[in-house]
């Protein structure tokens, strides 16, 4: 375990942005998003939650695949795939990381998504423990510990100092860059960290999504719970607009495009909403032509399908954005509950 | 507030039991205190979790396009300012006046949960609102907040007590009209040099994330069939090829809504990267007044629209030019 002081963590950017680029929760025109640092940049890391997830240095709402120039009847296609350089994301909540798990299966499943794949090989994970859950988190309904963090390195932030402990190898790696910066945390160090997840988990049993039941969801009961009468209820307020999908970790469609630049073509890829209507849409149409059936596809995939093909786990991991950004304030914890899922 | 809850669920009752209404669309309660849903409600039973307070905020309007569609008369609950969008739907023919029994109900405006956040109440598990103060009880502690420090966009620039259309109207406290100037935010806009200008809304709106929340909540956006949403139209998309995308699309929806925009404030609520997508609508609206005379959309279901109204008084192409219209 190191340990470096608030005061110092400038400098500690500035030596990780050195070598490789350092995505970091940053204030950008108001809202804490992750961007890349650089000198002067204004870094958050004292808001909870960025209003997009960590996940889109992997899975970038839009990307490039391929580009066609055209000149005449002459088609050239250019190879616009960039070969993907080392970079640290800093600043991960557990519930974050614990969604690049769930898009790894997704895309790192046969066929491998190359470009997720590359980025996933290049990128290091600094995470970051919640010092201060709320109202709408519930990632401990997904067994996830907002206080002890996965990645490559985690790291907490107690009293005056932030505490970096390396977890794997890319994490040693990176922690060996910086020993010039970092200091070892000696036994008074280690105890005051305790005391302080000790708090963290006292205070994650307080909130009030705390034992969030999911016991009624995942495999089981496909049909049962894809006809029930309740969708239509709970669906009904539904605006269709993609805010819970793109704040989202763990959302993973994407929609591929071409973009006319009138003397070719930019073919690109862009997350996708399946509250949209022309989600999923082929030559014969929609197979999802009403709202209600868009809104019950979001649930049904993330606490079903999901687990059903990836043993049981659920594709979601409780960040709570969605809680938060829905215009009509209707969500997924409403829907668990609706089936019998209640709380505390 | 309670009083009012109270008289709303009492007369919804009555008006379900005597078959007036078959039923009633209004607000759910949620989890935290602050988290309402729009929902309908069939029965008396149901009614029960009506909720009215000062987190009441989403504009009902607009879902009445789809419900009077439906068989029967549909009770809707209206703030003042939703009483303008309710006409302005009525005058585009998009919402059937006769199957709706509208109940206007007194505002005091109401409270911006994001507002309290960003203020350092984090952990809210529910809020108080005694008319001057509110208080956010919070995991880590109570928070007390000025309401006028906390409300929301919209109800800062609040246009009116008044209701624009109403069957019935439960007020039990008469609400002090205020007067706001709702143009300042434009005007300092307006100041700026266009560069700088360019840079503001740049910076603004390269935040956007695409979602749709802000058309999907409009009350002016009811195309059956938007522009954006239609593969043949050469202009759907979904995510940005690049960043000048972004901006056409809100550019475009404001000009879209030019007219019609009653500035119901619901498209800056409801954006979840605080875009102020307000002042893109109120600078037309601040344009359109300067041109064609004082306009406000919904305020009746038979006026001529600024945009679709020709005079011999409009103002001249040139004029437009010399606000920086060439520019």
């Amino acid at each position: 375990m190191f340990k470096i002081k608030k005061n110092s963590l400038n400098k500690l950017y500035a030596a990780i942005a050195e070598a490789q680029t350092l995505y970091i929760p940053c204030n950008v025109n108001g809202k804490p998003n992750f961007a890349v640092w650089g000198e002067g940049a204004d870094v958050d890391l004292a808001s909870l939650k960025t209003v997009k997830s960590a996940k889109e240095v992997f899975f970038p709402q839009c990307e490039d695949i391929v580009s066609f120039k055209t000149k005449g009847k002459e088609i050239t296609v250019i190879d616009c795939r960039k070969e993907s350089e080392d970079f640290v994301v800093f600043g991960v909540r557990a519930c974050d990381a614990k969604s690049f798990e769930i898009l790894d299966k997704v895309f790192l499943s046969d066929p491998v998504d190359t470009f997720y794949k590359t980025k996933r090989e290049h990128g290091t994970v600094i995470t970051l423990a919640c010092s201060r859950p709320e109202e709408s988190c519930f990632c401990s309904a997904f067994g996830i510990d907002c206080a002890e963090p996965s990645g490559d390195v985690a790291t907490y932030f107690s009293g005056e100092y932030l505490y970096w402990s390396p977890k794997t190898e890319k994490g040693l790696n990176l922690t060996n860059s910086l020993k010039n910066l970092l200091e070892i945390a000696n036994d008074k160090d280690n105890l005051a960290l305790e005391n302080e997840q000790k708090n963290i988990r006292e205070i994650t049993k307080k909130l009030p999504l705390y034992g969030l039941d999911l016991s009624k969801w995942g495999a089981d009961d496909l049909l049962e719970k894809f006809n029930s009468e309740k969708w239509q209820e709970l669906s009904s307020a539904c605006l269709g607009c993609g805010a819970c999908t793109f704040v989202c970790p763990t959302c993973q469609c994407y929609d591929v495009r071409d973009f006319d630049k009138g003397n070719g073509v930019q073919r690109y890829r862009c997350w996708d909403s399946c509250m949209y209507n022309d989600f999923t849409m082929m030559a014969h149409g929609t197979p999802r032509p009403t709202q209600m059936q868009r809104f019950r596809q979001r649930f049904m995939h993330k606490l079903v399908y999901f687990p059903s093909n990836n043993g049981g786990e659920f594709s979601c991991v409780g960040c709570g954005r969605c809680v938060e950004k829905c215009p009509i304030n209707m969500n997924i914890v409403k829907v668990i509950k609706a089936f019998g899922g209640e709380g505390k | 507030m309670k009083k009012v809850l109270d008289i709303m669920q009492k007369r919804a009752k009555q008006l379900l039991g005597e078959g007036i209404v078959n039923r009633v669309i209004g607000w759910k309660t949620g989890e935290f205190g602050y988290d309402q849903t729009p929902a309908v409600f069939t029965s008396a039973a149901e009614l029960s979790s009506l909720v009215y307070d000062s987190f009441s905020a989403p504009n009902l309007s607009k879902y009445l396009i789809e419900e009077t569609k439906k068989e029967g008369k549909a009770l809707v609950f209206l703030k003042p300012c939703d009483t303008y969008s309710f006409n302005q739907l009525i005058k585009e023919h998009r919402i059937d006046r006769e199957k709706v029994f509208v109940i206007g109900v007194e505002c005091s405006g109401k409270v911006d949960i994001n507002s309290l956040k960003s203020r350092g109440a984090v952990g809210v598990i529910g809020v108080e609102d005694n008319g001057e103060k509110v208080i956010a009880h919070t995991l880590y502690g109570d928070m007390e907040f000025a309401k006028d420090d906390v409300l929301l966009e919209k109800c800062r620039s609040c246009k009116g007590k008044q209701h624009m259309v109403f069957d019935e109207l439960i007020i039990v406290n008469p609400v002090k009209e205020e007067k706001n100037d709702r143009f300042i935010g434009v005007d300092a806009l307006d100041a700026m040099t266009p560069d700088e200008r360019f840079e503001f809304w740049r910076g603004q709106l390269l935040k956007c994330i695409r979602c749709n929340a802000c058309r999907n909540v409009c009350p002016a956006c009811s195309c059956i069939k938007c522009v954006f949403d239609n593969q043949n139209s050469g202009v759907a998309s979904k995510a940005s090829p690049d960043t000048f995308e972004e901006q056409m699309y809100h550019v475009i929806r404001a000009f879209h809504v030019a007219g019609r925009c009653t500035d119901c404030g619901e498209c800056t609520r409801v954006c979840p990267q605080d875009i102020p997508l307000h002042l893109l609508n109120r600078k037309l609206i601040k344009d359109m007044n300067a041109f064609y005379g004082e306009y406000q959309a919904g305020t009746d279901t038979d006026s001529r629209a600024p945009l679709t109204n020709y005079t011999k008084e409009d103002v001249e192409p040139n004029v437009i030019s010399d606000k920086g219209g060439d520019k």
